[in-house]
């Protein structure tokens, strides 16, 4: 097996790939005009028509879609195909309204499982490797993504989902495992123990690790890279999108390939809209021109990154895109979760019954992110004894976690003791300098 | 008879029991028994005072959070014995209490009170009534 999974697409020519990425586009919007009349209207409200689509230089015409569009449109609103042909379904880790549910035919799922294909193979993943996939499986698409990508290169695939890290380890130390894919804070957190074990590197056999899901460092990287003797990649990827592998790291580590194929990238202004020239720092957009079952057009991802077509020295000539520097919303990524504050305003006043004056303080210690919301306390929040006064936020505690899945520790304080800038409380503190 | 306990939220970090002692006291209002429970990141302060009215506004226009609660003043001889009991009345009734803590002693007749919150409070005050003890109201506690 050789560098590439596909070289004819990930080593093709600038002009080669336009033709390619043009006819997939026409096809596409085409499809998406007769099977879904949710794009029709917003594509009728702009004055655009299939006809009006002739190749890429035409995609800036194409009316944007945003995470509103895909929660109005929630469940069946953006299918394109009927739902006999769909056969899997996966969806966002957020929940109340902010879920996001993703469609695939086989073909979808083919096309997905042939980029975490490409992402692996790019890491030097051949069919003689052992691949540990500790993402979460289920609806999260970050362990159903590289497990289908691994049995495509044909490792050798241990779907062992994440936790249970002493097992992970030893799973490592007995079956000779040579690839891991997590979140990378879990791969820090494997590290951790298999110092605290008393064993080293050298006890393992892993040679590369794919790592995605949630924002991370280059410190980071050299710090997972030592704990455990590997070379590490970065993944991207949205359940929007597909999953992980829209996006992958090659040997030399100066930002992720785009899977062009399938994806056409833009930057934006995110302010305006405004495409922005290549090199640009900005929004990007991705139009999935090969899916069937959920097809996005121009899908703001809100997260803010640089393209760039300099030439990589691994011979790929996809476009790459650095690493996430920022969001252009305030959704902020918090143990691989991806977390809006208006979640957590909604549960502090839906269900906790609580004030929504409130703080997040986020961290990360250790490698791990510490999630920790600070809550103004009122007088009916009030009562005499300690006992219930932890029995609230605990409560509190309780619902956040149900709600997003990810444990939050509640700290009650003093009426307006949060600060308040322009009237408006600071709603989010992040010390991780991530970005 | 009952009288009014206030309860406020303090955060634990410098200068707040200190804040709310200053603003009480420049209210003219009274400390007459209290108690902290505290715990890693917060305290309870519960207070009994002359002017309940007063204190609870003071406090909550500057911005504390406040609530009143009906607690007993129970009046026991300060003698050794004297708390078991009252105690004794309680447990006899099979009444359960949540917490307590000692007012002031009065030195004229020998007496001490004691601030107790119990969960039933009408049953608390029959248990000790039946037993012998004074209740305080909150008109005499404001004036001793």
């Amino acid at each position: 097996m050789g560098k590439y999974w596909n070289e004819e697409i990930e080593c093709m020519s600038r002009e080669d790939m336009k033709k390619l990425q043009s006819e997939r586009l026409v096809k596409q919007v085409k499809h998406v005009w007769d099977n879904v009349p949710y794009y029709r209207k917003k594509m009728e409200e702009k004055g655009v028509t299939p006809d009006d689509v002739k190749g890429i230089e035409d995609l800036h015409k194409l009316p944007f879609l945003t995470k509103a569009d895909l929660r109005e449109c929630y469940p069946y609103g953006l299918l394109a195909t009927p739902l006999k042909d769909c056969v899997r379904i996966q969806s966002t880790s957020g929940t109340t309204g902010k879920r996001v549910v993703a469609f695939y035919t086989q073909h979808d799922l083919d096309l997905w499982e042939d980029c975490c294909a490409r992402a692996i193979t790019a890491a030097g993943g051949t069919d003689e490797d052992v691949c540990q996939v500790c993402y979460g499986y289920g609806l999260f698409t970050g362990g159903p993504g590289l497990n289908g990508g691994s049995h495509k290169v044909g490792c050798l695939t241990l779907p062992m989902s994440s936790g249970n890290t002493e097992r992970q380890i030893q799973f490592m130390r007995d079956l000779g495992s040579t690839i891991i894919c997590c979140t990378p804070s879990y791969a820090a957190y494997i590290g951790e123990t298999v110092k605290e074990m008393g064993l080293t590197p050298d006890d393992l056999k892993l040679k590369a690790g794919i790592f995605g899901a949630e924002p991370w460092t280059e410190e980071m990287r050299r710090e997972i890279e030592k704990s455990l003797g590997l070379k590490a990649y970065d993944i991207y990827g949205l359940t929007e999108t597909s999953g992980p592998g829209v996006a992958f790291e090659c040997e030399e580590q100066t930002g992720m390939h785009i899977n062009e194929d399938n994806f056409i990238a833009e930057i934006i202004d995110p302010d305006t809209g405004e495409v922005l020239p290549e090199g640009s720092k900005g929004e990007l957009v991705f139009t999935s021109i090969t899916k069937e079952a959920f097809p996005l057009l121009r899908y703001r991802t809100r997260d803010i990154c640089i393209l760039s077509r300099e030439k990589c020295s691994c011979g790929r000539t996809l476009v790459k895109m650095t690493k996430p520097m920022g969001r252009s919303d305030d959704m902020l990524i918090i143990k691989g979760v991806n977390v809006f504050p208006s979640q957590i305003e909604s549960v502090l006043l839906k269900m906790s019954n609580a004030t929504p004056n409130y703080q997040i303080i986020v961290d990360r210690v250790n490698n791990a992110d510490t999630f920790e919301i600070r809550v103004e306390l009122n007088d009916d929040m009030l009562s005499d004894t300690v006992k219930s006064i932890e029995e609230l936020e605990k409560k509190i505690s309780n619902d956040i976690h149900s709600i997003l899945g990810i444990k939050a520790k509640i700290r009650l304080v003093e009426p307006k003791s949060i600060p308040r800038s322009e009237g408006k409380a600071v709603r989010v503190i992040d010390n991780r300098k991530l970005h | 008879m009952t009288v009014k306990q206030l309860s406020v939220f303090i955060e634990n970090r410098p200068g707040r029991l200190s804040a709310v002692t200053r603003i009480l006291g420049d209210a003219q209002v009274n400390i007459r028994a209290m108690s902290l429970a505290d715990t890693k990141d917060f305290g309870i302060l519960r207070l009994i005072v002359d002017d309940c009215e007063k204190a609870a506004a003071t406090l909550k226009e500057n911005g504390f959070s406040v609530t009143a609660t009906q607690v007993l003043a129970v009046k026991i001889n300060d003698r050794p014995g004297g708390l078991a009991d009252a105690m004794k009345a309680l447990y006899d009734d099979n009444i359960s209490v949540e917490y307590m803590y000692s007012a002031f002693i009065n030195t004229e007749d020998n007496t001490a009170y004691l601030i107790l919150r119990v969960e039933n409070v009408s049953s608390a005050q029959v248990a000790l009534s039946d037993a012998g003890f004074f209740l305080t109201s909150q008109e005499e506690l404001s004036g001793i």
